[in-house]
């Protein structure tokens, strides 16, 4: 216990962190203190050596990872337990929002979905004309941003063209705020194209929103709807997920001997022993917590049925080559067709795994493949199924190398395509790529636009930041980049291999 | 038909509206002493200088034709250095049907095709048979036909290419002909009845021109453009400016463009009426 209690001490007294800091820095020790929920040896061996991980979520799960509240019964029937009558105007709608999200916990202390806006005010909206529309939205958002400031937290809007969605798009790009994190659920069947160009221009300004491809999300998930909430996860609206864990394609293709022991044996054994971290998780949530004995329950905020599981796996670019290079083969991950094909086969298997294994108290019985957008302490393991940094094609071999994998992620692939600055005095280019991805099956599409990155100008390509090294005139350029959380996404991306390529620096590259 | 391709490209946002599939054609009839890609003005003759100065082996003579390997090469570019006519010995040679096959296989990424160079015109033939066989392939309706050109080329050529291009992106070097023939090592007359053609066809795109401090940064250069502009009726004219970026030999000693030069020149051509000035994206 001295250890424990040194480790409180220390948060107590540390001079950079403010009260609520402290506060949660406090719960998160606390709960440690705890004993592990129950696992067999062998899971806690491959927990303990990282080949799977539960993402740090604490040794006592008292609410679940992401909780995806159906913000529409409060806002038609009020709540007894919060006091609160239906609200009848867009001031009273928002407002009972804003109470609404210091109630729906997750993993991070704050909401991570604050609902479909559109679907959600656009009932209180009638007579509200698109400037008074533009002026709430802003002080809403503005309230999001210094009062629940995690870059976790998002909105989601879309597939319909409504004053809403244009509203949060315009009031978006004007304040380039790290909360809220932002998607369009995008349907060309029901979506409009200036919508989409809408939110393009968007990407090409603030690197948000994301754009995902409402038609794949829905026919995963059911008629009660689905959200996109934190990185990239798709999940059941009105429920969400009860945890996350993961495993490490990495450490587990260097513990085969070939791709047939990898495929065959190591894979599912740690599949298996995924899955049983995940169990013991879920069952102290569901058996010992008390979570669901709430009023989000009881006023149907949310459905204990309705919590799935989120199957994550990463390193799949430094197992596809680590299995590559046991087989003496030279095509790397992202760049050969037989080297993409082996991706792909390993995520078919995975998806086989996770469909055969039965899970007590998860959604529809089986948790949800993903592919998990990494944790800042994954030096040695590529994100999910992305690319290697530093080796990436261009945007749209990018996006061909991958996307015959993405249906198999039903609850979530996070991939970033960086473009360069030029994209900005044409948006129509990041409109087409989008549209050729979602065409591919992309899931989900997002950009950044960087600035701060090797950029293609008419026929040439420079360094800006070799350029400005050699003191080079007038470097003034407008960063575009989100802010706070996001920026740590960026600067794995800032290292990464610029999309555009020079005709005189690299000729001989067909 | 076949045509030698410097470079291909599948994502391009700079060589016209959208995502472009860009063709870099190998061969240039001008001499530009501050040309950015100079290893795409010549055509290789085989004359084997690069042979010795590739460190991986990639060339080779055989049978009289140097031969290159991509999967030895690592993008060195010491056989460009090598070269003593500005060739390559690394270009492919693609038929219509190869293009056709790209675009087909990369159809919903793309908003058109753009040939580019060298100067994509010396290979109008190619060019007039590839535009042809895409406006006549239904799984590549919508895409629309670019060319980047420096104009060189004389009313018949533009007769063949006109009826199947959508736009043209046309570089005046510069207006005053010495100015001009000391740029290029040609005259400029072609050049502007080009933009006259195209722009009576309904197809210029843009009228672009690069500054270059000491050649065509002075009042009479930006005098005699907004009176061509002007006299084109509705254009849109693109300002570039002058960067030492892969440019070889004694143009390096040119300074480059300064930023405030070009949005000067920017502000005169707006308040002489021309009806649209772009000036680069990116500064550096």
């Amino acid at each position: 216990m001295l250890d424990g209690f040194q480790k409180l001490r220390g948060i107590v007294n540390d001079p950079a962190l403010s009260a609520a800091q402290k506060a949660h820095a406090l719960a998160v020790q606390a709960e440690n203190l705890l004993p592990y929920p129950a696992l067999d040896a062998e899971t806690r061996e491959a927990l303990d050596a990282r080949i799977i991980c539960d993402m740090y979520e604490g040794a006592a799960p008292y609410r679940p990872r992401y909780v995806l509240a159906d913000f529409s019964v409060v806002l038609q029937k009020g709540s007894c337990w919060l006091e609160l009558p239906p609200p009848e105007t867009l001031d009273e709608a928002l407002n009972t929002l804003m109470i609404a999200y210091h109630h729906v916990p997750s993993i991070t202390g704050m909401p991570v979905y604050i609902g479909q806006l559109d679907a959600l005010l656009l009932p209180f909206c009638d007579g509200v004309s698109d400037e008074e529309l533009y002026r709430k939205i802003k002080l809403f958002w503005r309230y999001i941003d210094r009062v629940l400031p995690d870059a976790f937290l998002h909105a989601n809007i879309g597939p319909t063209d409504n004053p809403v969605a244009r509203a949060v798009l315009r009031v978006d790009a004007e304040l380039k705020q790290i909360a809220p994190n932002l998607t369009l659920l995008y349907d060309p069947a029901v979506s409009s194209e200036d919508l989409l160009a809408h939110a393009v221009r968007n990407i090409t300004e603030c690197s948000k929103p994301h754009i995902a491809n409402h038609p794949i999300h829905a026919a995963t998930f059911d008629e009660a709807g689905y959200g996109i909430v934190s990185c990239y996860n798709a999940l059941p609206l009105r429920g969400g997920a009860s945890t996350l864990a993961r495993v490490n394609l990495r450490e587990v293709a260097l513990r085969s001997h070939g791709t047939e022991d990898f495929l065959g044996t190591q894979l599912p054994r740690y599949v298996e022993l995924c899955a049983r971290l995940m169990q013991a998780r879920i069952d102290y949530l569901y058996d010992a917590s008390g979570f669901f004995q709430s009023f989000l329950v009881e006023e149907g905020w949310i459905d204990a049925d309705r919590f799935t599981a989120m199957f994550g796996v990463f390193g799949m670019a430094e197992a596809v080559n680590a299995l590559q290079d046991m087989a003496g083969l030279a095509g790397r991950y992202g760049h050969d067709a037989g080297a993409n094909a082996l991706g792909l086969r390993i995520t078919e298997t995975l998806a086989e795994m996770v469909a055969a294994r039965p899970m007590r108290n998860v959604w529809r019985g089986r948790a949800m493949l993903h592919a998990q957008a990494g944790l800042s302490t994954d030096s040695e393991a590529t994100p999910g199924i992305r690319i290697a940094y530093g080796t990436e094609p261009d945007p749209v071999a990018h996006v061909q190398a991958l996307a015959p994998q993405h249906r198999y992620y039903a609850s979530g692939v996070s991939e970033i395509l960086t473009l360069d600055e030029t994209v900005k005095a044409n948006p129509e280019a990041v409109l087409q790529l989008a549209k050729g991805a979602f065409a591919a099956g992309f899931r989900e599409f997002t950009a950044n636009v960087a600035s701060n990155d090797l950029v293609r100008v008419t026929g040439y390509m420079i360094r800006l930041s070799d350029v400005a090294r050699h003191g080079a005139g007038d470097g003034s350029r407008t960063n575009t980049t989100a802010l706070g959380a996001e920026a740590a996404k960026l600067t794995g991306i800032l290292s990464r291999k610029p999309r555009v390529v020079a005709q005189e620096r690299d000729a001989g590259q067909r | 038909m076949q045509a030698n391709v410097s470079k291909v490209l599948r994502w391009s946002a700079v060589d016209g509206p959208g995502n472009r599939l860009v063709l870099f054609l190998q061969g240039c009839n001008f001499a530009c002493p501050g040309c950015h890609n100079p290893h795409t003005i010549g055509i290789c003759d085989s004359c084997g200088d690069c042979v010795p100065a590739c460190p991986r082996g990639a060339l080779s003579l055989t049978g009289g034709k140097i031969a290159f390997d991509p999967g030895l090469c690592d993008q060195c570019d010491l056989c460009l250095r090598a070269c003593p006519i500005s060739a390559s010995p690394m270009t492919e040679s693609l038929s219509v049907a190869d293009v056709l096959a790209l675009l087909r296989a990369n159809r919903p990424f793309l908003t058109g095709i753009t040939v580019s160079g060298g100067e994509a015109t010396v290979h109008a033939k190619f060019i007039a048979a590839l535009f042809t066989a895409i406006g006549a392939d239904p799984a590549l309706a919508g895409l629309t036909r670019f060319i980047d050109s420096n104009g060189h080329l004389g009313p018949l050529g533009w007769q063949r290419l006109m009826p199947v291009t959508d736009g043209l992106m046309l570089d005046i070097k510069a207006f005053d002909p010495a100015t001009h023939a000391a740029l290029t090592g040609r005259d400029n007359a072609k050049s502007l009845a080009s933009a006259r053609i195209a722009q009576a066809a309904g197809k210029l795109y843009e009228l672009r021109f690069l500054m270059v401090p000491g050649f065509t940064d002075s009042e009479a250069e930006i005098a005699a453009l907004a009176a061509f502009a002007r006299s084109l009726g509705r254009v849109r004219v693109k300002l570039n400016a002058y960067q030492h970026h892969g440019v070889q030999g004694a143009a390096r000693d040119w300074p480059k463009m300064p930023r405030a030069g070009v949005e000067a020149a920017a502000a005169r051509l707006r308040a002489a009426g021309v009806t649209e000035v772009v000036t680069p994206a990116v500064w550096l």
